[in-house]
């Protein structure tokens, strides 16, 4: 029925060299010439003629009418540049994304032990949590969860205080120096994917990297924490924690700029290829987020990828 | 007379017989001048259970929002249902005198003082939720610190329409209290004490320069009309962005077009209900029977139902489309809601402020002062009830979920809100503040209108007429069987008096003698009005 994986031999499983090079290994096969991200825009079916971005952008510009008033001045011009610096526009060297080949997971959750390990969260903090789900003939198969690092969050609009933002290479993350906690982020998210810093954090010892958006260990006690898809580890060439610890191979990082994807045991694979060959979906598309993790399903199953499938 | 008076205090349940009429200004100063003997040990009480709240968002303050009950899957909860339910009642300021001083309604005089100090300390109490509502408190300036506001969130605008409403109530209590410090300040006059001279101090800093001229009192009569306009799509505006905080999420049972104007809509419900409370209790512990009447309740028993029915329309629309659409998710929140595990809650709206309101205001033996205060206690909690059950279901969904699992439309693991010891005291510490902040603030300020009820030239012979008329006595022109019977002939037994009671000129700023009657019973009634079709045929 479905393809079978375009597998392409074995190479580290470091993205990028150990040099910390910025180019990535080649994958062979030429990399198509349309991303897959294009390749999806281009075939989705009903084109949204103005999405969320779009509508408060307008709105924004609306506002300017009050600003010409001297009413509101200059903060607008903050909330508009913040509005399109969560543009999906692709100028960064690398455009992280994430595939999750559901045909393979066990269920044993070493990805969320390994996440929690490595950010000392606290346990209710899943940042990638496994869900048990059902297919067609009613048996349990696991749904690996990270944060879909959407090209239209529905949680960066709705901060009061703009402590949400996404990266250019994009990552959405969360500044814990800014986060009031409204927590309005989380009710945004339609993944369910966000998470409260309800106690005070673990402890945790001295960090290889500054306590910072890309890295925001230890959390902070009354904000919004999440998935970073460990974002300061990964110029250093280093895959997040998840995608190294999954002993079966599920969870892989992908670079939609290079087209190319690796998991943990080290397979790489020319990512739109992959994607196509295996009818990869994303979860909640009737959502408008464009989540950059794909997901691949085995036979039989189904995530809520529509709200009325039933 | 005594014997009308006896039966009148009967059928409204209350002991305390209409006393004989004395000078309005002294009863609306009495709070000032007098202290009662409870009156310390309710501040006390009241002031007491304010510690503790505070006391209990310092601990919340150290340990987090976990010891609120929170977690992930129910991130929302109590203190955004009162941010709601609080901000809610101060509508009823609005209500009672914004629109009915819009309508020309001119029984409400004696209510407006009470109605406006009601939602001048309700609405502050209701912004303060944003405090233990946040994570991170110590970071709250940065809601007003424009480089970091994001004024594409419904927070913001929350923020900005709140903190405008609060101005606007903050204006509209203080310009009808303009005329009355004058006479304030004459009665505070030569008596010694802190409290007397702060109460000078107040009324001369406030006063202005105010001397009651013509012009004056013209530009006064003009502000207050405006204000009283602006004030009401500014209400509305209010509870509208509210629920966009919700609404604007993919969220079953918070992503409904139908919230905003049921957010408004339960907030002038609950908000008149709370009101009818405070004059309720203003009236007996402050003796203004002689001013504030079982009519008057009646009256705003009328209104009450009226909200409360629009509000179970609202709910019966919003659960009855989105359960029977059959939508996976809509459908899972409806049954939880409904018949699941939020179905007490839910019931328990739907019978206090739904139905019992209801029954109460339709047979007569009940649409009585003790009645409409009973319907209106049972109101404000059940409309708070109904806010916790807009704000958690929806909190608690699961959002990942198999579509093809067994168990259909409960699939998934819901979350689970815990009430603890922390919230219920930071709730119980906003509702003692409320009439904490009102006693405090009428032993500064006259509780009634004095300077509008004085305009009211005729207003002394009214009462007298209308507590005839209340006690049971047909008036004139009134058909017996009208008067007892058919429910659309009770508006105007109580509220059609004789011609005679208005036998001067009109009271100021109603429609001349012979009008259109304006805007029915209510608003308007015949007791101030002019002719109805079975009250004032003999003018």
């Amino acid at each position: 029925m479905r393809g079978r994986r375009a597998t392409t031999g074995r190479s580290t499983h470091q993205l990028g060299a150990s040099a910390g090079a910025p180019d990535v290994p080649a994958a062979e096969g030429a990399p198509t010439s349309v991303t897959p991200d294009e390749a999806d825009r281009a075939e989705r079916s009903t084109p949204v003629a103005i999405g969320r971005r779009g509508f408060l952008q307008g709105a924004a510009i609306g506002g300017l009418g009050l600003a010409a008033l001297g009413v509101l001045g200059g903060s607008l011009e903050a909330a508009a540049s913040s509005t399109s610096a969560s543009s999906t526009a692709t100028k960064a060297a690398r455009q992280w994304a994430m595939v999750i080949d559901l045909r393979l997971c066990n269920g044993c959750k070493q990805c969320t032990v390994a996440c929690q390990t490595a950010h000392y969260l606290h346990p209710d903090q899943t940042w990638i949590d496994v869900f048990t789900m059902r297919d067609t003939a009613g048996q349990a198969y696991y749904m690996p969860r990270p944060c879909m690092m959407c090209e239209d969050p529905p949680c960066v609009p709705v901060c009061p205080v703009s402590a949400n933002f996404r990266t250019e290479e994009g990552l959405t993350l969360v500044d814990q120096s800014r986060c009031i906690g409204t927590r309005i982020c989380m009710n945004a998210c339609p993944y369910q994917a966000r998470y409260f810093n309800w106690t005070t954090p673990e402890p945790a010892p001295r960090q290889p990297f500054p306590q910072e958006p890309a890295w925001p260990v230890p959390q902070v006690k009354g904000t919004v924490g999440k998935c970073i898809s460990c974002a300061a580890m990964l110029p250093s060439g280093k895959v997040p924690e998840c995608v190294a610890d999954c002993p079966m191979g599920v969870l892989y990082l992908g670079d939609l700029a290079s087209d190319v994807a690796v998991n943990g045991m080290g397979t790489t694979v020319v990512l739109s290829k992959f994607l196509a060959d295996n009818d990869a979906v994303k979860f909640k598309e009737s959502y408008g987020t464009h989540p950059r993790v794909y997901y691949i399903l085995g036979h039989g199953q189904d995530l809520e990828s529509d709200a009325e499938t039933s | 007379m005594s014997d009308q008076q006896a039966s009148d205090a009967a059928r409204t349940g209350s002991d305390v017989p209409v006393r004989p009429r004395e000078n309005l200004r002294t009863v609306a100063m009495r709070p000032v001048l007098e202290t009662p003997r409870w009156w310390w040990p309710a501040v006390s009480v009241l002031g007491a259970i304010v510690v503790l709240g505070i006391v209990a968002w310092a601990v919340q303050v150290a340990d987090g929002l976990g010891v609120a009950g929170y977690n992930d899957q129910a991130f929302w909860a109590i203190y955004e249902a009162n941010l709601v339910a609080f901000i809610g009642v101060s509508y009823g300021g609005a209500v009672v005198s914004a629109i009915l001083r819009i309508t020309k309604a001119g029984w409400r005089a004696p209510l407006t003082r009470i109605a406006e100090a009601t939602a001048l300390v309700t609405l502050p109490v209701g912004m303060l939720f944003i405090v233990p509502h946040l994570g991170s408190p110590q970071r709250i300036w940065e809601l007003v610190w424009p480089p970091y506001w994001n004024l594409s969130s419904p927070i913001l605008w929350d923020f900005f329409a709140v903190s405008t409403y609060l101005l606007a109530t903050i204006v509209f209590f203080y310009l009808p209290l303009v005329p009355d410090l004058p006479i304030a300040a004459a009665r505070v006059q030569g008596r010694e004490g802190v409290r007397m001279r702060a109460c000078r101090v107040l009324y001369r800093a406030l006063g202005g320069s105010w001397e009651g001229r013509a012009s004056q009192r013209r530009l006064l009569e003009g502000a207050i009309g405006l204000v009283a306009i602006m004030i009401i799509p500014m209400a509305v505006s209010v509870h509208s962005v509210l629920s966009f905080a919700f609404a604007s999420s993919s969220r079953a049972g918070y992503l409904e077009t139908i919230l905003p104007v049921y957010f408004v809509v339960a907030a002038l419900y609950s908000g008149i209900a709370l009101v009818v409370v405070a004059i309720a209790a203003a009236r007996r512990l402050f003796h203004l029977e002689a001013y504030i009447h079982p009519r008057h309740f009646v009256r705003l028993g009328f209104i009450l139902v009226a909200l409360g029915a629009v509000y179970l329309y609202l709910t019966f629309t919003e659960y009855l489309v989105d359960g029977y659409s059959g939508t996976a998710d809509l459908a899972a929140w409806v049954h939880q809601v409904v018949v699941g595990r939020y179905w007490i809650p839910f019931w328990f709206y739907f019978l206090a402020a739904g139905v019992v309101p209801l029954v109460l205001m339709a047979v007569r033996r009940t649409r009585t002062m003790a009645g409409v205060v009973a319907g209106s206690s049972l109101v404000v909690v059940a409309m708070w009830v109904k806010r916790l059950v807009i704000v958690i279901p929806p909190a608690t969904e699961p959002l990942v979920r198999s579509p093809l699992a067994a168990g259909g439309v409960l699939a998934g693991d819901w979350g689970t809100y815990r009430f603890t010891w922390v919230p219920i005291s930071i709730t119980l510490a906003a509702t003692a503040a409320i009439p904490l902040l009102l006693l405090v603030l009428f032993r500064f300020v006259p509780i009634l209108p004095v300077t509008e009820m004085e305009e009211m030239e005729t207003y002394e012979e009214e009462i007298a007429e209308a507590v005839e008329i209340t006690a049971g006595v047909p008036a004139p022109g009134i058909p017996a069987s009208l008067a007892r019977g058919a429910p659309g002939a009770y508006v105007n037994r109580p509220l059609g008096p004789p011609a005679s009671a208005f036998a001067p000129a009109p009271p100021l700023g109603h429609p001349a003698p012979g009008g259109p009657p304006l805007g029915g019973p209510i608003a308007g009634g015949p007791l101030d009005g002019p002719a109805t079709p079975f009250g004032g045929g003999q003018r």
